[in-house]
């Protein structure tokens, strides 16, 4: 990407474009955008729309297991709005020029990647709990910015699905509630889940800003508002004293308060690292479902092509007819 | 426990729980397997279709289980109901619990059920039991939906391809005989048909076949024949794969006895 030519050699049109960002206005589909940030988007809505929907399997695999008829009921709704995400955002990214079942052919060659979060494991219950807890409550630090976003069309997804993540983290957190205040089974289920997932919560943010190339070009097109180390600390501050209201231990030896903040140890990248190129627990059992459902399903787009097709082509005949 | 509470003491009426376990096992069961398709549809808008349609299915169960607790004598809660049981005490009919199979499947008895609870629930609506006609109420908007939504696909994979008609014919040929089952009249219909309390089976099925018969008529598909119409749902006699769904749906809840989820 030429950012650095964007940056120094401003035409009329990109400081038009720059001072409506400034203004705080809305970028819309018609009007002119840096070639940047029109890949920028595209890759970031993208990347979000494909964790949407791989980010359903882990929870969903718990669906036919649920351990009440209201907490199963729960988990479908959830399921279905994360499904329900990936629509408005890949929709979003159709405004940009691309659309879905090319950006699915990335996700499915591995040339577009989803939050690193979804590579991991969901073995017990808690899991379930803890994932609307901590991997809602981290998206929704956010993408709370992102309504605020310079893409118009991206921003206003944003504000829907943030009610609904927000909805999914209080219903995580109740979950996890009654765990950690239940039989000593349950309790220890919720601790090892918190175990589990603390980590790769805080690493969901992504790496620190210093080793995040991307981060001050999409601050000054408004696509960024914070930097990633800024709402991982958010994140922090707000789920610590949740833990400690749980019960429940966090996982880190290194954790103190600072008389302003709690300051995390130190962050493992190089299993994100790891996790992200490909070679976490999940990353080829995620993607090979998600290519199995893709084509066993392909008989029957076909189907409602080759319908539609036909329907047309009789409405046609029937119009030369009248 | 209120001692305000509106709601009048619920004399114990081992008929209508009976009926209502019935209704109720429909939904839990047809709910569950639709449960299975998460993340493994055929595109995003299905994802978001059969989740919603497990979501309807799985409220008129917890409505229903509910309300079995608190009549037939024994003050179960619908947890209890759902997951302390044991095959033979399931009353649901044997075409809910069949594998989802293939999407062809899985639609073909969405049209066969909803085709069929269409007008189910339109009766029930008007029930002599008030909690009945309230759960009837409520699903009978559902339920136009869910025949929409089946009828629509039914007729774009029998006029689709040769492939998607292909399978969706034979999808429609596994599931046709257990349709029978659901128009089935035993004492307990009987009974409660003359009380006003369940729909009338002899009403139902006409319904049930017009709409049927339209929407494959549609869908250029063939209506099957068939003489085998295999049954004991009601009874508590299931099919093989019926023992893997409760071993599922029931593992986790009777792991902790006793405990709050
Ligand atoms: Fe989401
Ligand atoms: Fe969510």
């Amino acid at each position: 990407m030429d950012v650095a030519a964007v940056a120094q050699v401003e035409s009329p049109l990109e400081q038009q474009f720059q001072a409506l960002v400034d203004a705080d206005g809305r970028v819309e589909p018609r009007d002119w955008m840096p070639d940047g940030y029109r890949k920028t988007l595209v890759r970031q809505i993208a990347q979000h729309a494909h964790s949407e929907i791989i980010g359903m399997q882990p929870e969903g695999n718990w669906i036919t297991r649920a351990p009440s008829l209201r907490r199963k009921c729960i988990l479908v709704a959830k399921v279905q709005d994360e499904a329900g995400h990936g629509l408005y955002l890949y929709s979003a990214a159709e405004t940009l020029g691309v659309d879905r079942d090319e950006l699915l052919d990335l996700l499915h060659t591995g040339r577009q990647k989803y939050s690193t979060i979804f590579n991991y494991p969901t073995t017990s219950w808690a899991d379930v709990a803890a994932i609307g807890w901590l991997v809602d409550g981290a998206a929704i630090m956010n993408q709370v910015p992102l309504t605020r976003c310079s893409y118009g069309p991206y921003a206003r997804a944003m504000i829907r699905v943030c009610k609904e993540e927000s909805f999914h983290q209080r219903q995580g957190f109740e979950a996890m509630t009654v765990l950690a205040n239940g039989t000593p089974a349950q309790r220890q289920m919720a601790q090892d889940a918190l175990d589990r997932w603390w980590w790769p919560a805080l690493m969901m943010f992504g790496p620190s800003d210093t080793d995040s190339p991307n981060s001050a070009q999409s601050m000054t097109w408004g696509i960024k508002r914070f930097s990633n180390d800024e709402l991982r600390q958010r994140f922090v501050d707000a789920t610590v004293p949740q833990a400690e209201h749980l019960g429940l231990t966090v996982p880190d030896p290194d954790l103190t308060w600072n008389g302003e903040h709690y300051v995390s140890g130190e962050i493992d990248w190089t299993e994100f690292f790891t996790v992200m190129k490909g070679d976490g627990p999940c990353n080829r059992e995620r993607i090979a479902n998600r290519v199995a459902a893709h084509d066993e399903g392909a008989w029957v787009r076909e189907a409602a092509a080759a319908y539609a097709a036909k329907q047309q082509a009789r409405s046609a005949s029937q119009g030369v007819a009248a | 426990m209120s001692a305000t509470s509106a709601t009048p003491v619920t004399a114990v009426d081992a008929d209508v729980a009976a009926y209502a376990l019935r209704l109720g096992d429909d939904a839990l069961v047809l709910g569950q397997r639709l449960g299975e398709w998460a993340a493994k549809s055929p595109q995003l808008e299905e994802d978001v279709a059969l989740l919603n349609l497990a979501l309807d299915h799985l409220g008129v169960a917890r409505s229903l289980l509910s309300y079995v607790g608190t009549i037939d004598g024994t003050g179960r809660s619908e947890d209890d109901i759902a997951f302390l049981r044991d095959e033979p005490a399931f009353t649901n009919a044997l075409l809910m619990e069949l594998e989802g199979g293939d999407f062809g499947r899985t639609t073909a008895r969405q049209l066969l059920v909803a085709s069929y609870q269409l007008p189910l629930w339109q009766a029930l609506a008007s029930s002599t039991d008030p909690e009945i006609a309230g759960v009837a109420g409520k699903a009978v908007k559902e339920v136009a939906y869910h025949l929409d939504h089946a009828r629509s696909w039914v007729v774009r994979l029998g006029d689709g391809t040769a492939e998607s008609h292909r399978r969706v014919q034979t999808g429609l040929d596994e599931v046709w005989p257990y349709a029978a089952e659901l128009f089935e009249r035993d004492a307990l219909v009987d009974r409660l048909v003359a009380r006003g309390v369940a729909a009338d089976p002899a009403l139902l099925e006409p319904a049930w076949r017009a709409t049927v018969e339209d929407v494959l008529a549609e869908a250029t598909l063939t209506v099957p024949e068939t003489s085998w119409r295999p049954t004991g749902g009601r009874t508590g006699a299931h099919t093989t794969g019926f023992g893997y769904l409760l071993a599922e749906l029931q593992h986790l809840h009777r792991s902790h006895p006793g405990a709050s989820w």
